[in-house]
């Protein structure tokens, strides 16, 4: 809102009288809210401070009179701003609109059927609490009421109680206003209007659980929550968000043990009041799958069985002892849990062999993340004082929800322009309107060169720009060149942490360089130690070769999914013949080839931090209490210790405490190297270049157990070009085989706008997981034919 | 001297009146010809002396409205026509149409020239076939006589059933393709109407009188009408009148003298009550008969002018009954958008009927009442205020009757009585 | 019968934004289909570039938008107060009965379909009936009678204001998409009522 936004320009000040009571609130306030700063309630359903105004409920009738003449009726205080001279009067002066609001909250009232003891939003409803303190006493409206069939599934995740619903359209004008999702609307007219879908397709929309929760009856619930709890059964923890780098402020909401549901917290910086379906809806992964509850070790006969902490800490130490050792972390560990990777890999270990990157990389990324992304701070608010904002290798619907939401309220409020260098089109370029610069595979760092942006101008650059060789630099050059503001926008959660806190081979905490002297004494000085090994460390693909080739001994892995890594299978196959320990939340393909596996505390049961793609702190507590599983960094300090190697990081508390003190590098930073474009290859008759990228919602493992959810899932399908469909002989909904000398893929066929050479299939989705298939990436050679 | 003014109706008793033909032939498209050869100012600047005033029911000076467009601003302007005409009682734009459409489109070229708008919509009301037809027949025959299509387009639009779409933000959200729901003011059309550009919305008949005040002057069209409201008016008279029709006067007239001009009230029968200007105008009765059926004049009664739908009913109708039935057209025609308006004639309508049927009681009456009162002025539209005004106006004339009704236990009323064809009988 | 796709976009460009459109679309499919089908709302979603959800937004608030098929003859009685107290209650009470359907009732052999409907603005010609939208003014029940059973002969009475033939559902609404049928010269110009008040003048009253 207003009252929050920085500017350089002074805002207008606007004193009002409210009440009796004078408030003074820059110009454009609404009424509403300036008897807020007064702690004066009005009541209201469809307000909502980041919707538009409708004045469609009218609960929130006040009296106004400015320069001493008085409206003859009351108005509605959510739909006019102040002005000079202004003085309100609300249900607590005056009687009309006492009687006002009374009248309304009765209309309201009359056809709301009286199931508040088995509604969802029972004890935390707002047309309940209203009532309480803005209704009538008694009721007297004893006639019919309205009945519709209840409820209705307006999408696997979201079920609709239409009696319930008060038709404050807050939820129509969310997936219209802010999720540019209009898949549900008002339908019918009068007192048979009614929220709803068209009867063919479902409110497939990526940010359906916001409705939910800012529906102010129960007529939204979340299947996954429906007839779960009460209210004031939950203990409520502010919390993070685990599954992506836009860094959404939530609430974690515990019964007994047991995450019963999340929602969007309130960070008018970051994810304002929203988040996405997946950060909403996917935590069973926490409870439903087997979780690890004891450590586990592989005894002689090679079968892992059940040990004590100490015996395997024990072996643990053992085995890392004096070997060749790595550590390969994957990008969804805090923090402060990357920060313990980090420094175990340095003292424990004495190595540098430490990447964070679960997934494909390249050195020109790394050098990339040294030289621009450490300590960089680029943030929401750029992309909110752009002039035009470029996507590069990344969409942002699919890879960073929040930031998507961000750029459609800059489209949507003042026309931002948008351009996206890719091979294919995506639904948020369409929502965003932007200007769709069409590439083949390996042909983006041309495209990026040529992009008019000015020092006002922000990039967004995406994880995947390591698959295109020269697009970092692509990138970099283009910055230079008109001073417009890089993002580099993981996907992970923990991605940027971890970079920050140096789970990097080239880069120490603090984005202190490896390579530089000072760097190494700063942080030697700061554990303690005499020095720090020198030798820049092994990236994630190159530890994986040195386990094959005998060049490193052992590896300690901790949340990283062998499928995520390019050619997994092989990389399985490296850690079978090496000293691998695992600390892992549940059963994966790298604890059944670990030697040691130790179980650590999942997200909800453990405190710590996440540094979104911000660089901005996501600080959240441990929502369930007691538990027995312990993070990441703890077990680390535990292991070091039995190594006799120790790195003092017996809590979370500590280790963030230690890594914040280090601060920032101030000294010289890495140079990234500029690296040409590879040609790109060139394809005839049924081959096609690949590429892809993962949708918000896939095969992920933060999403198993949350059925619901994958309901709304976008179906998998592999995007060709009309003119390859055409020369295919298929069309939209006909099958094609998608294949390479490693494998193949049998899916549908959806005929959009993609460059003629390419082939898009999703990355880790049901039936179409190209790494673990095709161990293929972007810009590789596939065929595409009719299957 | 008549009492009758026939200006619009002048020439509608010629068999061929819709046609171009015989519109030409009493000196149609003259008026467009003379307004397009003057500035444009100067052409509101004379509506605005002749003392148009918009004859949809507000009565908003037309002149007044034109000049409100921001000039110079350059914005494509609109120009959009309410042909919506949908209050209960009010039939008179539909047989305009019908009889001369082509004055429409003359008086939509003129508007256009002196708002610079290049563009008019005439958003008709879809449940009228042969209007529709003949609109859209007269707009071709328009072009193809050059009168558009040279720098003003006029585009027809059938609406589809909605009597909140005559409410002119209503209006042009449908016009926009969406659902017909009053939008939030300010802004007003005449800075951001269709597609938020400056737009001017008025009555068909406010329009279609624009030619004639080019032709004969400001002068001559004062020269009818009251002080504040001038010109002459089309006044439909229906219901239980022995000849009903429309009859073209200046503002002012009573409805006594209407009534003597059409034969009074259906035989062996009195007058009980009338709406002045369509069901969302406070009722009157036979206490109101010579008031100066102009807008201060009905206002100053406690009523309004509206459309100046006369609605006629006799001692043979029950008064619960009929604002029974105006309350289910309110209910019906909701739009849904507001709780007073939507849950409000939910109720009403509910309580109206057990009254009717003599299940009701003496606190339904003053529930009534209390609930009219949450709704007038509380309702995001003018749509919920009129949904009130059958109820309170009929309780405030006829209180006697609804607790008849109560003391009865039934509705002492005879429907036949109230028929046509009963009435023929009789 | 198909969507005409190309006719579809002659009623788009009549708008200088295309989803000003929808309107005129949904009578069109009305003409082609005699209601709302899903392959119109899902027709008109794809060519107007918005979400099926928008269009049946649209389609569910207009009350002559019909989601199921009505008769050949779509015969609405006025019941609003006038035309009620008029006789449009007795009217619509002896259709209902003698047609053996009820409010929004097809007939079995769908030519007929029944509505009471609210004021139509030809209050002066009360009682008034719309057959397929055309007028039929000064109904009795006997007339109305003869309205139906026309109908369902395939004979329908002329309207008292309208072309010199019914047209069917599908025929009125294409006019009401805005085509052209070429019967805009049929008629009356003006039924007696309309011209009373001229009427009287001439007389000098």
């Amino acid at each position: 809102m207003t009252t929050t936004q920085e500017s350089a320009v002074a805002v207008e000040m606007i004193t009002v009288v409210i009440d009796g009571f004078e408030v003074t609130v820059p110009k454009g306030t609404l009424i509403i809210r300036a008897a807020e700063k007064l702690g004066i309630q009005i009541p209201r359903f469809c307000d909502h401070p980041l919707l538009d105004p409708v004045g469609a409920c009218r609960q929130c009738l006040v009296d106004v009179e400015i320069n001493g003449r008085a409206f003859p009726k009351p108005q509605a205080s959510c739909t006019i701003p102040v002005e000079p001279n202004m003085i309100v009067k609300t249900q607590l002066t005056s009687p009309v609109a006492d009687k006002a609001q009374k009248g309304v909250m009765e209309l309201l009232l009359g056809n709301h059927p009286l199931d508040c003891p088995v509604c969802d939003k029972g004890g935390e409803c707002p047309l309940q609490n209203q009532a309480m303190s803005n209704g009538r006493p008694d009721a007297r409206l004893d006639g019919y009421k309205r009945t519709f069939e209840k409820p209705i599934n307006i999408s696997s995740s979201v079920l609709l109680d239409r009696e319930r619903c008060v038709l404050c359209a807050r939820c129509t004008r969310f997936s219209e206003q802010i999720a540019s999702d209009p898949f549900i609307t008002l339908n019918e007219r009068g007192a048979l209007q009614q929220v709803g879908i068209y009867e063919n397709d479902p409110f497939k929309s990526y940010f359906s659980g916001n409705t939910v929760q800012i529906c102010p009856v129960g007529a939204l619930t979340g299947a996954s929550y429906r007839f779960r709890a009460r209210p004031f059964d939950l203990v409520s923890t502010p919390s993070a968000c685990e599954h992506c780098a836009s860094g959404c402020d939530m609430r974690t909401d515990v019964r007994r043990g047991k995450t019963l549901r999340r929602l969007a917290g309130d960070d008018p910086s970051v994810n304002e009041e929203w988040n996405c379906d997946k950060g909403r809806w996917a935590f069973k992964y926490v409870t439903s799958v087997d979780r690890l509850t004891h450590p586990l070790l592989r005894n002689a006969d090679g079968v892992l069985v059940q040990a004590s902490w100490p015996e395997a800490l024990a072996a643990a130490a053992a085995g890392l002892k004096g070997k060749r050792a790595a550590v390969l972390t994957g990008g969804r560990v805090t923090t402060e849990d990357a920060y313990g990777y980090s420094k175990f890999a340095r003292i424990a270990l004495g190595t540098n062999d430490v990447d964070y990157r679960a997934r494909v990389t390249s050195d020109e990324e790394r050098d990339f993340l040294a030289a621009y992304v450490a300590g960089s701070s680029t943030t929401y608010r750029d992309i909110d004082a752009a002039d035009h904002v470029a996507l590069v290798a990344f969409e942002p619907e699919e890879e960073s929800p929040i930031v998507f939401l961000r750029l459609n309220k800059n489209f949507k409020k003042r026309g931002l322009k948008v351009s996206a260098v890719a091979t294919k089109g995506s639904i948020a370029m369409d929502k965003l309107k932007a200007d769709f610069i069409k590439v083949a595979p390996g042909a983006e760092p041309a495209a990026v060169s040529s992009l008019a942006l000015t020092a006002k101008s922000v990039i967004l650059v995406g994880e995947r720009a390591s698959e295109s060789a020269g697009l970092f630099s692509a990138v970099a050059a283009l910055s230079a060149k008109t001073g417009a503001k890089i993002a580099y926008i993981p996907r992970r959660a923990g991605e940027r942490g971890a970079l920050e806190a140096g789970a990097l081979g080239t880069l120490l905490p603090g984005g202190r360089p490896v390579a530089d002297a000072a760097a190494r004494v700063d942080i030697a000085a700061a554990w303690g130690v005499d020095s720090l090994p020198s030798t820049p460390g092994r990236t994630s693909q190159q530890i994986i070769d040195a386990l094959a080739s005998k060049e490193l001994d052992a590896v300690v892995v901790g949340g990283v999914d062998a499928h995520d890594l390019p050619a997994g299978s092989k990389a399985l196959d490296a850690m079978k013949s090496a000293f691998v320990i695992s600390l892992e939340i549940a059963p994966s393909a790298i604890t059944a080839v670990a030697d040691v596996v130790l179980p650590v505390a999942a997200i909800t049961e453990k405190s710590g931090s996440f540094l979104n793609w911000e660089g901005r702190a996501r600080a959240f507590d441990e929502a369930v209490a007691d538990s027995h599983n312990r993070s990441d960094v703890r077990i680390l300090s535990m292991i070091a210790d039995a190594m006799g190697e120790s790195i003092m990081l017996g809590t979370v508390t500590a280790a963030a405490r230690e890594f914040n003190q280090l601060g920032k590098w101030d000294g010289a930073r890495v140079q990234l190297a500029p690296v040409s474009p590879a040609t790109p290859s060139s394809v005839t008759g049924n081959e096609a270049l690949l590429t892809s990228w993962r949708r918000l919602l896939d095969m992920g493992t933060l999403q198993k157990g949350e059925d619901n959810l994958a309901g709304t899932r976008r179906p998998t399908v592999a995007v060709i070009s009309p003119k390859r469909a055409d020369a295919t002989g298929v069309k939209t909904g006909q099958q094609v085989r998608v294949s390479n000398a490693h494998g193949s893929i049998t899916i549908p066929v959806l005929v959009e706008d993609i460059h003629e050479d390419a082939v898009w299939i999703p990355r880790n989705s049901f039936a179409s997981q190209s790494l673990v298939a095709l161990d293929a990436v972007h810009g590789e050679v596939v065929t595409v034919v009719k299957a | 001297m008549s009492k009758l003014t026939p200006v619009l109706s002048a020439h509608w008793d010629e068999a061929d009146s819709f046609t171009i033909e015989a519109y030409t032939r009493h000196g149609g498209y003259t008026a467009s010809k003379k307004a397009l050869a003057m500035d444009p100012d100067a052409v509101i600047q004379l509506v605005k002396d002749s003392g148009l005033r918009g004859r949809g029911g507000a009565g908003f000076p037309t002149g007044m409205k034109w000049g409100f467009i921001p000039q110079g601003d350059n914005k494509d302007h609109y120009l959009v026509v309410n042909a919506d005409e949908s209050e209960p009682g009010t039939c008179k734009d539909m047989p305009l149409l019908l009889a001369n459409p082509h004055v429409l489109v003359e008086g939509c070229i003129i508007a256009c020239h002196a708002i610079r708008a290049e563009r008019a919509f005439i958003y008709i009301r879809g449940e009228v076939t042969h209007v529709a037809r003949r609109m859209n027949a007269a707009i071709a025959d328009a072009y193809k006589a050059g009168h558009l299509g040279n720098g003003i387009d006029i585009t027809l639009h059938i609406g589809a059933g909605a009597y909140i779409c005559g409410e002119e933000t209503a209006l042009l959200d449908s016009l926009e393709g969406f659902r017909g729901q009053p939008r939030l003011r300010p802004p007003f059309p005449a800075i951001a109407g269709l597609y938020a550009r400056p737009t001017v919305v008025n009555n068909v008949e406010s329009i279609s009188s624009v030619p004639a005040i080019i032709n004969n002057g400001a002068e001559w069209y004062q020269s009818m009408g009251t002080e504040k409201s001038k010109g002459a008016t089309l006044y439909s008279l229906s219901g239980h009148v022995n000849n009903p029709g429309q009859f073209e006067a200046p503002l002012g007239i009573t409805l006594r003298e209407i009534l003597e001009l059409a034969g009074g009230v259906r035989t062996g029968h009195k007058l009980k009550f009338w709406t002045p200007g369509g069901s969302s105008t406070p009722l009157f009765t036979d206490a109101h008969l010579d008031i100066p059926l102009d807008y201060e004049g009905v206002a100053a009664a406690g009523s309004m002018l509206g459309t100046k739908a006369l609605q006629i009913f006799d001692e043979t109708t029950c008064i619960v009954r009929a604002v029974l039935r105006w309350t289910e057209f309110y209910k019906h025609e909701s739009c849904g958008k507001c709780t007073p308006c939507r849950e409000g004639t939910w109720w009403l309508v509910q309580i109206l009927r057990d009254l009717e049927n003599g299940t009701g009681t003496e606190a339904d009456l003053e529930k009534l009442l209390d609930l009219c009162d949450n709704i007038m002025g509380r309702s995001f539209c003018a749509l919920g205020d009129g949904a009130t005004s059958p109820i309170t106006s009929s309780i405030k004339y006829f209180h006697d009757e609804y607790i008849a009704h109560v003391t009865n236990g039934a509705c002492p009323f005879d429907p036949v009585k109230s028929t046509l064809f009963a009435g023929a009988v009789n | 019968m198909t969507l005409d796709r190309d006719l579809m976009q002659t009623i788009i460009a009549r708008y200088p934004r295309s989803r000003s459109a929808i309107m005129p679309l949904l009578h069109y499919v009305q003409s082609v289909s005699g209601y709302v089908t899903n392959e119109g709302i899902e027709t008109i979603s794809e060519i107007l570039g918005i979400e099926t959800a928008e269009v049946s937004a649209v389609a569910t608030f207009y009350t002559q938008y019909k989601r199921k098929p009505v008769g050949e003859y779509h015969v609405g009685v006025c019941t609003n107060t006038l035309c009620a107290v008029m006789g449009g209650d007795a009217i619509f009470s002896a259709l209902k009965d003698h047609l053996g359907i009820e409010n929004d009732g097809v007939t079995a052999d769908g030519k007929v379909s029944l509505e009471h409907i609210e004021c139509n603005a030809a209050c002066d010609y009360a009682p008034v009936v719309m057959a397929n939208w055309e007028f039929y003014d000064n109904q009795s029940v006997e007339s109305a009678k003869s309205l139906v059973d026309g109908a369902r002969a395939g004979n329908p009475p002329a309207p008292t204001r309208g072309p010199n033939k019914l047209v069917t559902y599908k025929e009125a609404s294409a006019v009401l998409a805005g085509l052209d049928d070429g019967l805009a010269r049929e008629g009356l110009q003006a039924g007696a009522p309309t011209l009373l008040g001229l009427k009287l003048s001439k007389e000098g009253k």
